[in-house]
Parts: structure tokens; C-alpha cells; sequence
């Protein structure tokens, strides 16, 4: 019979490329009837207790000063670092230049994905001349145009936006391509029975259809608009989360650039549990099938 | 006719069910290229008519030409020889852990309820705030690079092992124990090859993350040899022949990972399904 907890694990309402909180996941858990739901608590406070026995293996580490503070700064550190930081309001200057740059380069890398994902998957003729140099390029890492786009940009905001849009660009166009692509024939037949107009036919058979894997396009995107700003910013510049990482490793604190890497993950998660809301909006007819169960 | 009949048939990977069989053959041969030869027509033309000014764009020909050169003497082929061992080290190391760790969590449903939310919040942190904090711990040089691939191949092999395993379907598990299997023999027999398309989609997100972290290691961490040296040292002394030229291998070895890695899942698969 464990196994079949296992797979209620919380872990698994999710797809293995997001990494998505496991505990919101769990609380939506909750919402199964009968005797999943002490189970549902029980793993939510399991899945709490190794970070917490971490938290005080460290805390009781740095008390019995077994670690010196330039390899692991104390909690308590951090905790006045941090405290520090939001009161004279710094983390929130750098904090909102990099969620500027990634909502800029995610919009921009999203629109651009949209539409062309969108050709490739309608039309055969855009899929066979442009598709695989897209997916070739795809698989060159952005990282290795950076330094050659700087030549022709500079290190300013619109190398960032650029950077963060390509990568964000690229899941999105798969996904909506392999989206629009796959969606089943008996439906476009029953579009086609019913004398639907094109518009009509996008509207009530390709988009609901494609949706799902467009939306996995769009939170992998955002995962990678995240994943490329660190990057774009620890490469080349003077604010942002990133800045404040590359800064506290030169001023030797470890407790900036701890704050800082914390501080990216939550910013992530926010964004994708955002997403992942105007998903759930999007799909009205799944939520009500869901609460048919 | 007979002749491009046979042609047609004698290419399966390509074959589309109907009669579409014989055109889609023929129209994937070129189609695609036109866009790759255009862009190398642009590239010749940019360079020659000096749409872009020389010191930014290469022609092609200095390319092949610096390509030639480096491999003669022997410095790119020692750089690369760095890089993928490097990059090698890190990857086995990487997965060695995650298999490790999946294997744990997958086996013992307790374990992973208390260590796999951690896990998958860590996967949540992006991969690059790590090398702060890794060059701290262990230096700029080849032990914190190494380090950095490692955790970058650790995390798609924790996951995909870890839900392979706990995947297994309840009647095997059952039927497992009803046939007095001992763990070992369970994982041994059961488990891990019900688990092996996902712990094969986890290896192809390592090998890409861990070239990835490779690339983002020698550009970020100290200056050493190996491929990214090379690349700064053209975008630094503005040799652009030599840095399009490192451009070009960083994405042909990634492409060659990604292509071996589909292969390799698409083998597994055939064979999975016979």
C-alpha cells in the first residue's frame, strides 16, 4: 500500500521539468476527500522537517563555531543581513530591476514565440523551411552567443532583454508548435462536419486543444527567462539580484550572495504559481471536469 | 520511378504513413537547408558588400581558415581536450549522485516525503546563482568548475530516477512481494528497468545542463585552459575569427550531446517496446 502514497506524493501533480513547490502542491492536495487528508498535512510537515534539522544542524554548527563565517555565514547573520537590506530598501531596488528585465524579456521572447510557435504549427510550408534551423539554434545554449552579442550590443538593458527573450522564446515556440500540431484529427474533422470558418476553427478547436502544451511552453519559458537574467546579470552588470551575488562574493560575504540566491528561487516561484493561476483561468472546462471527480 | 520508389522506402526514419511517403522524403532533403545555405549566403554577402564591419563579422573563409590553423598546432584540440574533461568529470560525478539519491528516494517512500520537497525546491533555485557560492567554497579553479557540472547534471538525474522508481505500478510492487522479492532483487528486477525511460530522460537533461554549466563555468569561473578561455581571449583581444570559431564548436558539441542523447532514448525506447 505504500506505493500507492507515493504516488500521492504532492511531487508528482507536477511534470518532471518544473520544479514547482512541492508544498503548494501538497495544499492543493488537501482538497481529496477521506483519509488522504492527514496524509496530505503529515508529508507537507515531513517534507519540512529535513530543511528544519538542516536550519539547525547550521544554526548549532555556527554556535559551536565549526564553520568559519567565510565558508558558511551564520542564520543569524543572514537574518540581520537580510533585515538590513529590506530596511534601507536595497533588496527591493535590485530585486526590482531584474523582475523588470525578466518580465520585459519573457514578454518580448513570448510574443515572438507565440507567434512564430504558432506559423510553424499551422502552416507545413513555415514548419519545413524554418523549423529545424529554430530547433538547431535552440540547442545552442544562449550562453554562447553572449559574448558574441555583446560585440554587437553592448552589455546595456537591451542585451539582457534580448538574452532573456531568446531563451524564453524557445520552449514557448516547441510547445506551441508541437501544441497546435497535435491536436487530435477527429476534432479538426468535427470542426470541418459542423462548416466551421477558419476563425471559428482556431477559436473552438485548435487553441483549446493546444493550450495545455502552449502553457508548459510559457512556464518553461519563464523557468528559463530566470535561469538566463542570473546569468545575463552575474556576466555583465551593476544592479540586480545577480549584481548583488557577484558583489558579495568580491566583498568575501557570503551571507549577500545566500540572500540573493534565495531571494531568485522565491522570485521564480512566485512568478510560476502566477502563471500557473492564469492557466488554471484559462482552461475553465478542466477545473469543472476536475470538480466532477 | 521504380528506382525513387526504392529510395523512398529505404528511408524508414523519414517515412510518413500514405502516399505523402514519397514527396514528404524528397521535401525533407532540401527544405530545411535553404535556411541554413541562406544564412550562410547572408554571412558571405554581409561580409563582402561590409554590411557589418570587418572587425565585427569574419568571412567565413578566416573561420575555416583560423580553424586549420589552431588544429595544426595543436592549441584548440588541447582546450577541448580540457574542456570535456572537465566537462566529463562533472557529468559522472553529477549523475552518479543523483542516481544515488533518486534511487534512495524512490525506494523508501519515507525518505523521499522528508528529503524530496527539498529537492524539488532546490531544483527551483536557478542554476546559475550557484556559482557565487560554489567559487566560494571551492575556488575558481578546476575543482569548483567541476563541482558546478556536477550539481547541473545532479538535478534532472535525482528527478527523473526519483519518479521513475516510485512510478513502478502497485501490481508488480505486489506482485514483487507476493513472490518474496528482497529489496535489492525488487530494485534490481523490477524497479529500475520499469524506471529506465525516465532515468534515460533525466541523463538527457544532465548531459545538456552539465555542457550547458561547462560553457557558463569557463566563462564565469578563473581563466584556465579550455574553450572558454579561448572565447574570452577573442571577444578580449578582438580576434573575431577565433571567437565565432569557438561559437560555432561550443554549438556543434552541444548538438552532438542532444543528438546522442535522442539516439541513445530513441534505441532504449525501440527496445523498451519490443
Amino acid at each position: 500500500m505504500s506505493l500507492a502514497e507515493t504516488l500521492d506524493k504532492p511531487a508528482f501533480d507536477t511534470s518532471p521539468r518544473d520544479g514547482a513547490a512541492a508544498d503548494t502542491a501538497a495544499r492543493r492536495h488537501t482538497r481529496r476527500p477521506g483519509p488522504s487528508r492527514p496524509t496530505a498535512l503529515g508529508s507537507v510537515l515531513l517534507g519540512l522537517s529535513f530543511p528544519f534539522a538542516l536550519l539547525v544542524v547550521w544554526w548549532w554548527a555556527a554556535r559551536l563555531g565549526l564553520v568559519p563565517e567565510q565558508i558558511l555565514p551564520a542564520p543569524a547573520t543572514i537574518y540581520e543581513t537580510v533585515s538590513s537590506l529590506i530596511t534601507d530598501g536595497t533588496l527591493a531596488t535590485h530585486l526590482e530591476v531584474s523582475t523588470h528585465r525578466v518580465l520585459v524579456g519573457f514578454g518580448l521572447g513570448a510574443v515572438f514565440g507565440l507567434v512564430f510557435g504558432a506559423a510553424a504549427g499551422l502552416s507545413p510550408t513555415v514548419r519545413a523551411f524554418l523549423y529545424p534551423p529554430v530547433q538547431a539554434v535552440a540547442r545552442v545554449n544562449v550562453l554562447a552567443w553572449m559574448p558574441l552579442l555583446t560585440l554587437f550590443m553592448g552589455i546595456d538593458e537591451p542585451l539582457k532583454y534580448v538574452v532573456i527573450g531568446w531563451s524564453a522564446a524557445i520552449p514557448i515556440i516547441l510547445g506551441t508548435a508541437r501544441g497546435i500540431e497535435n491536436v487530435s484529427p477527429a476534432f479538426r474533422e468535427l470542426g470541418r462536419v459542423l462548416h466551421f470558418n477558419t476563425r471559428d476553427t482556431l477559436r473552438l478547436v485548435v487553441l483549446p486543444g493546444a493550450v495545455p502544451s502552449i502553457f508548459a511552453g510559457l512556464r518553461e519559458g519563464l523557468a528559463n527567462a530566470w535561469q538566463t537574467l542570473v546569468l545575463a546579470e552575474l556576466f555583465a552588470s551593476f544592479e540586480g539580484l545577480g549584481y548583488l551575488m557577484t558583489w558579495g562574493r568580491q566583498l568575501f560575504q557570503l551571507d549577500l550572495v545566500i540572500i540573493a540566491m534565495i531571494v531568485v528561487a522565491l522570485a521564480g516561484l512566485a512568478m510560476d504559481l502566477a502563471l500557473r493561476w492564469v492557466e488554471r483561468r484559462a482552461q475553465p472546462w478542466k477545473r469543472e471536469t476536475r470538480d466532477v471527480h | 520511378m521504380s528506382i525513387e520508389a526504392t529510395a523512398a522506402t529505404a528511408l524508414p526514419a523519414e517515412t510518413r504513413a500514405g502516399n505523402a511517403l514519397r514527396s514528404v522524403a524528397r521535401r525533407i532533403e532540401w527544405r530545411p537547408w535553404t535556411a541554413f545555405a541562406a544564412l550562410l549566403a547572408l554571412w558571405f554577402a554581409a561580409h563582402h558588400f561590409g554590411w557589418v564591419p570587418a572587425k565585427y563579422l569574419p568571412s567565413p573563409v578566416a573561420v575555416v581558415q583560423r580553424l586549420i590553423r589552431e588544429v595544426t598546432a595543436g592549441t584548440l584540440l588541447h582546450d577541448l581536450h580540457e574542456t570535456l574533461r572537465r566537462n566529463l568529470s562533472g557529468l559522472v560525478i553529477g549523475v552518479a549522485a543523483g542516481l544515488a539519491l533518486g534511487a534512495l528516494l524512490g525506494a523508501s517512500s519515507l525518505v523521499g516525503r522528508i528529503v524530496g520537497p527539498t529537492v524539488l525546491a532546490q531544483r527551483q533555485t536557478a542554476l546559475f546563482a550557484w556559482v557565487p557560492l560554489l567559487a566560494m567554497w571551492f575556488g575558481g579553479g578546476d575543482t569548483g568548475k567541476i563541482t558546478f557540472i556536477a550539481v547541473a547534471a545532479f538535478q534532472p538525474v535525482v528527478i527523473g530516477t526519483w519518479r521513475g522508481i516510485s512510478l513502478v505500478p502497485t501490481t508488480y510492487r505486489e506482485l514483487s512481494d507476493v513472490l518474496l522479492l528482497s529489496r535489492w532483487n525488487y530494485m534490481r528486477l523490477v524497479a529500475l528497468p520499469h524506471a529506465l525511460p525516465m532515468i534515460f530522460t533525466g541523463l538527457h537533461g544532465a548531459l545538456i545542463y552539465a555542457w550547458l554549466a561547462t560553457v557558463g563555468s569557463e566563462l564565469f569561473l578563473n581563466i584556465s585552459p579550455g574553450l572558454g578561455g579561448r572565447l574570452n581571449e577573442g571577444s578580449q583581444l578582438f580576434e573575431i575569427d577565433l571567437l565565432f570559431l569557438v561559437i560555432l564548436l561550443f554549438g556543434l558539441i552541444g548538438l552532438g550531446f542532444n543528438t546522442l542523447a535522442e539516439r541513445a532514448e530513441g534505441l532504449l525506447i525501440r527496445w523498451n517496446n519490443r
